[in-house]
């Protein structure tokens, strides 16, 4: 009862604030408050027993997508535009979308079923298995770690592409070039003549 | 540039902690909540607090930005290379079965050394975004 009680209140103040998100102008605001919808995600995780995702959607959700956005806002404005035409369209796609999903929600086992079939696959093994197979405590790593260790390669090389995106994105900001580059220049050019 | 004096002393104060907390969190991610990941994030937030608070210029004398670029790639080599360390001792790729004497062991062995790799990328990776971030506006 009190449980479901929490459960409520905390979805009724994700709503309010994903409402509060869509209507608010001032983007700095905007940055806040997702931050405190990443952190009432963390809460809601914690409650569906699922803590590794919450430490991960707390760490990065509300800390460091946090510290981002705000440089973000630091280079731009802090002001959203005005919308210069009519926002039916988006809308009457955003209602379909949602309910479609809400719809897909009536097929899914309930929560917690333990005839879904999601807890008739693999997990079996991992449960009755891990601790003699891995030793580990924490089934959770076990299974990100050993049995889906080329996921997590993966997973950790995807991270590695997006900071060498960034880096060739915003790395480059120097205009003239360094010493080095000059002289590269200056032999190839040297090359040219000589084949010339 | 504004002397925030007590969220700077508070700061001092507490990045250690936050420190301590991430190693705890990287080296107890086998029988509590956490690994890597998390750990990676923990620490890097610590570093961006330092940053954010006392400058960009102090945090990169404590790591330089080509410092991070190395840990970039070097936890994700890391990764991989226990991959091929278990090759070489004679099982599939990140099999951690053959990296100790008993395969128990060895998967703590490979958990071990692959969270860190993991922790590693992903502190540095954060940390290296930030850098890219703030450096931008300067100039």
């Amino acid at each position: 009862m009190l449980v479901s009680v929490v459960d409520i209140i905390l979805l009724a103040f994700l709503v309010v604030t994903a409402l509060a998100i869509v209507r608010l102008r001032n983007l700095f605001g905007v940055v806040m408050l997702s931050g405190i919808y990443s952190l009432l995600m963390a809460v809601i995780f914690t409650l569906l027993d699922a803590v590794d995702v919450a430490f991960t959607e707390a760490a990065v959700g509300a800390g460091v997508s946090t510290v981002l956005m705000l440089g973000t806002l630091s280079l731009t404005t802090n002001q959203e535009k005005a919308p210069t035409h009519t926002r039916i369209l988006p809308l009457i796609v955003a209602l379909v979308t949602g309910a479609t999903l809400i719809y897909a929600t009536t097929g899914m086992p309930r929560l917690g079923d333990p005839n879904a079939p999601i807890h008739h696959h693999v997990a079996p093994r991992y449960i009755n298995e891990s601790g003699t197979e891995v030793g580990v405590p924490n089934i959770v790593t076990s299974v990100l770690a050993s049995y889906r260790g080329y996921d997590t390669l993966g997973e950790v090389t995807v991270i590695f592409t997006a900071g060498i995106g960034v880096m060739m994105v915003l790395g480059r900001r120097r205009a003239k070039p360094k010493p080095g580059e000059k002289r590269r220049e200056a032999a190839e050019d040297g090359k040219a003549e000589d084949a010339a | 540039m504004i002397h925030h004096l007590i969220p700077r002393v508070v700061v001092k104060l507490l990045i250690p902690f936050v420190l301590l907390f991430g190693l705890y969190v990287q080296f107890h991610g086998d029988f509590g909540p956490g690994g890597g990941f998390q750990a990676g994030v923990i620490f890097a937030a610590a570093f961006i607090l330092y940053a954010m608070l006392f400058g960009l210029d102090h945090a990169q004398r404590v790591f330089p930005a080509g410092v991070i670029s190395f840990f970039v790639a070097a936890g994700l080599i890391l990764y991989a290379g226990v991959g091929f360390a278990s090759i070489v001792l004679g099982g599939n790729y990140l099999d951690y079965d053959v990296l100790a004497h008993d395969p128990v062991h060895g998967q703590h062995r490979g958990i071990l050394w692959i969270e860190l790799g993991v922790g590693i990328t992903v502190a540095a990776v954060i940390v290296k975004i930030f850098y890219m971030f703030s450096g931008r506006g300067r100039d």
